[in-house]
């Protein structure tokens, strides 16, 4: 399952580590909410990067606490029709501001990218070989955006009223062209 | 009507290129149904018994008369002919080929029209009275903040994969036209205490297999919060809506199960969040959208002119007018009604030839403007009084000048098994029946309003829960029946139709309805005492025994 | 009728395949030849379930061209003609059973 990040086909550094199996040194691990939430203190005091996969009926709040210093989220889409994770999502980016990676696993595909890049994922271990490729053309789709939303793109309403004003991003993130 | 600027045209082009590409990986067998199947309900196309279905969205139920000329042309190029007004002011086309969808959305985006989320699970086309702008006892324009809502709530990226289908209904008027307590979300505008004017919001609202009428969580939600407010429902329903069950996973079921206190608790803790944030709507905003509103630059005139004083010297002509043509809150000006119900034919659709010749009438008598109600009939909304004797005559040689509506013949009624994958029974024939049986408009005038709703399934697409009369077809031994329900109501006193009796097989609907007319005409205190306070004031036991004594 | 798309799979009289077409969704029969025809005469009846199994798997297979495949019933004459088994049948077969706008 091909991991894509800013456009292109990346190895995937981290580890899938599941419940109470040994932690490997110095390697990212990505940890069940359980694990994390037990072993938070000694999981925060690693050196190498340490991420979780988050469960999509689990409350973002339970997390909130661990989000500076955790490198990577992984979120879950059982379905693609299953969209609990992007509420999820845009309250990860947006309420509790988190700046590292978060990640859309699951039954991650082509049509929903756009989607999925707008609530804020930024790598997506995409359920398809031959869909990582369309990844930098699906994000470019619309130019068009009614809402504003955790990439930062100038939603409609504003834009009618500032048609000379740069879109400048509403929080940092780069924007895609 | 709202006028699109380069953002809405160029959305709706970009929409209807992603279409044509996945359209494309279907057809080479790229893309599975599976994958594809939640794709295309997004953009308004279902499979049905004969054929792909293409739901177009009439946003708050205006078109313009150029738009209406190109469903006719859609109807003729790519179908067979015809479509089909819905009950949430949609227009359907039932014989359109997946591989030529594409080109009839390039067609139809071309005049501002589309099918974006008229389907799937996430937010429908958003409903209004069909006489929002032109009713005389509304406090002001819902259609604005319909828009406003519409474009937030259009390709949301947190709101297209709901649990299921979500619906919303606004209405700025004392007499609620647009249903609003049986949606996900209804607003209510209307004036406080200190006479400013804001939402009542009710939420839970929804027919179909388990019917709620919606509750008050906020009696008076300021303008400016309307966008947050409603992001804040959506999130709470995004994430606690069931998705274990498809027959539980509306969040009319979310507010039973959780009650109505713990759901207004959990969307105001959201709302805390983030009200007074980015989806604040500032003056500015909505001036935006309100100056693409266009309004009609309405001639001065007097109320009943001479030629309307004339003309009701013809007993056809005043017929019409006292049941089709309603006051207007601009002096000498008229709401008419067209009837899709004629005699003996399927409620609710208009050939092509009929949608042109409207689109002209309504460039020559109503601005260029027309409305498609939830009754499924069509509406002129801006008519000079002087002018009616002349529209009557050509809209009687259309066939849409039938003087019937809201009385018996006026039927809504969904396709019905004719039509649907899901339907359990017909309810066109059905209908059909029913109005050839009260073809005499003595008759039908005598009996007085009178709502029929007629389902041809438990989904209630004809919204038979809330009609005075309600008919749900169901199946017994692979034979159709029909349960019957009188008492539904559905404005601001909204409530459920309870049911009369065993159902009854498909030859007998009609004489079961004969009879309740019979029962209803013998049971009324007065004449001017209509069917559904008839029904109010004794209950369903008296008509009850009368239609069963001989079943 | 319930969906047959969600029926238990078991035969209670003769019955055919049946699916809508990819591209333009008509309704389409499955043949005795593996292929797909608009007329109910020409499809394959079976009388068994695991007949019906067999060409129901083999039909619900060919993803390309036919969408939301099932089994459905029908009825054959004293001369062997092949006949819709039910209403929802007969009206996919013989079309809507109202007239249509236009043409009334």
């Amino acid at each position: 399952m091909p991991l894509v990040k800013a456009g292109r086909i990346v190895e995937d550094r981290f580890v899938r580590v599941l419940d109470d199996a040994p932690l490997p040194d110095g390697v990212p691990v990505m940890l069940p909410a359980a694990r994390l939430l037990a072993d938070a203190r000694e999981l925060a005091a690693r050196e190498a990067p340490t991420g979780v996969v988050w469960p999509n009926d689990r409350k973002i709040a339970e997390l909130a606490p661990h989000l500076d210093w955790l490198v990577l989220v992984a979120l879950v889409f059982p379905t693609f029709r299953d969209g609990r994770a992007y509420s999820q999502a845009r309250l990860i980016r947006e309420r509790y501001r988190f700046r590292g990676e978060l990640r859309a696993t699951g039954q991650v595909l082509r049509d929903q990218f756009l989607f999925l890049y707008r609530a804020g994922f930024d790598a997506f271990e995409v359920s398809k070989e031959k869909d990582a490729p369309a990844f930098a053309d699906a994000v470019k789709r619309y130019s068009v955006f009614y809402q504003p939303s955790g990439d930062g793109r100038l939603p409609a309403f504003r834009a009618r009223l500032s048609r000379d004003v740069s879109s400048a991003p509403v929080d940092g993130r780069e924007l895609v062209r | 009507m709202y006028l699109y600027d380069d953002f809405d045209r160029t959305l709706v082009a970009e929409r209807v290129r992603e279409f044509r590409d996945q359209v494309g990986r279907r057809l080479s067998g790229e893309l599975t149904e599976e994958e594809f199947k939640p794709l295309r309900l997004m953009n308004g196309v279902y499979l049905q018994l004969h054929a792909y279905m293409l739901r177009i969205a009439i946003p708050y139920g205006t078109l313009s008369s150029d738009q209406l000329r190109t469903l006719a042309h859609v109807a003729r190029r790519y179908d067979r002919g015809y479509g089909h007004f819905t009950t949430r002011q949609n227009v359907q086309f039932n014989w359109i080929k997946l591989a030529e969808l594409p080109d009839a959305m390039a067609d139809l985006a071309r005049a501002g029209l589309h099918g974006m989320q008229t389907s799937g699970n996430c937010v429908r086309n958003i409903t209004t009275d069909q006489w929002a702008g032109v009713a005389p006892d509304e406090i002001e324009d819902a259609r604005v903040w319909a828009e406003l809502l519409r474009q937030h709530l259009t390709l949301h990226p947190e709101f297209s994969f709901l649990p299921r289908k979500f619906k919303i209904a606004l209405t700025a008027a004392a007499h609620d036209r647009a249903a609003v307590k049986v949606h996900d979300i209804g607003l209510r505008l209307h004036r406080n205490g200190a006479g400013e004017s804001g939402f009542e919001v009710i939420v839970g609202g929804g027919l179909g297999r388990t019917p709620f009428i919606g509750k008050v969580i906020k009696p008076f939600l300021g303008k400016r919060d309307l966008l947050s407010y409603v992001e804040a429902i959506m999130r709470v329903y995004n994430q606690y809506g069931r998705r274990d069950n498809i027959y539980k996973a509306r969040m009319k079921i979310l507010v039973h199960e959780i009650g109505v206190e713990k759901f207004a608790r959990e969307v105001e803790e959201e709302w805390q969040s983030i009200r007074d944030g980015a989806l604040t709507l500032e003056d500015a905003v909505v001036a935006g959208i309100a100056g693409r509103f266009r309004y009609p630059d309405y001639a001065t005139l007097a109320d009943d002119p001479p030629e309307l004083a004339a003309a009701r010297a013809d007993a056809r002509f005043r017929r019409w007018l006292g049941n089709s043509v309603a006051n207007h809150r601009v002096a000498g000006h008229a709401i008419v009604t067209l009837s899709l119900k004629p005699v003996g034919g399927p409620p609710g659709d208009a050939t092509a030839a009929q949608m042109d010749a409207i689109a002209d009438l309504a460039d020559r008598y109503s601005h260029g403007e027309i409305r498609v109600g939830h009754e499924q009939n069509l509406v002129l909304p801006h008519v000079a009084q002087r002018d009616l004797p002349t529209l009557w005559r050509a809209l009687d040689t259309l066939g849409v000048a039938t003087p019937n509506i809201g009385l018996v013949s006026d039927i809504i009624a969904c396709p019905g098994l004719d039509y649907c994958s899901l339907a359990n029974a017909r309810s066109i024939p059905v209908a059909e029946e029913i109005t050839r049986r009260f073809r005499d408009l003595d008759l039908a005038h005598g009996l007085g309003r009178l709502h029929i709703n007629i389902s041809g399934c438990i989904n209630a697409c004809g919204h038979h829960h809330i009609g005075h009369i309600g008919i749900l077809g169901v199946e017994k031994n692979g034979e159709e029946f029909y349960q019957v329900t009188i008492g539904g109501r559905a404005g601001e006193d909204a409530e459920l139709g309870k049911i009369l009796g065993p159902a009854v097989p498909y030859d007998d609907v009609a004489g079961v309805v004969e009879d309740i007319a019979a029962a209803y005409l013998e049971l009324r205190e007065r004449p001017d005492e209509i069917f559904i306070d008839t029904v109010g004031r004794l209950g369903v036991e008296p008509f009850k025994e009368r239609v069963y004594a001989a079943r | 009728m319930t969906s047959p798309l969600q029926q238990k799979l078991k035969l209670a009289g003769p019955a055919v395949v049946t699916a809508n077409r990819l591209g333009d969704g008509a309704v389409i029969y499955r043949t005795g030849t593996g292929r797909w025809t608009t007329e109910l005469a020409a499809a394959a009846v079976v009388s068994t379930t695991p007949a019906a199994t067999e060409l129901l798997a083999a039909a619900a297979a060919d993803k390309l061209e036919a969408v939301d495949v099932y089994v459905a019933p029908v009825r054959l004459t004293a001369e062997r003609h092949v006949l819709p088994g039910n209403l929802r049948e007969r009206i996919r077969s013989g079309g809507p059973t109202v007239a249509l706008p236009g043409t009334g």
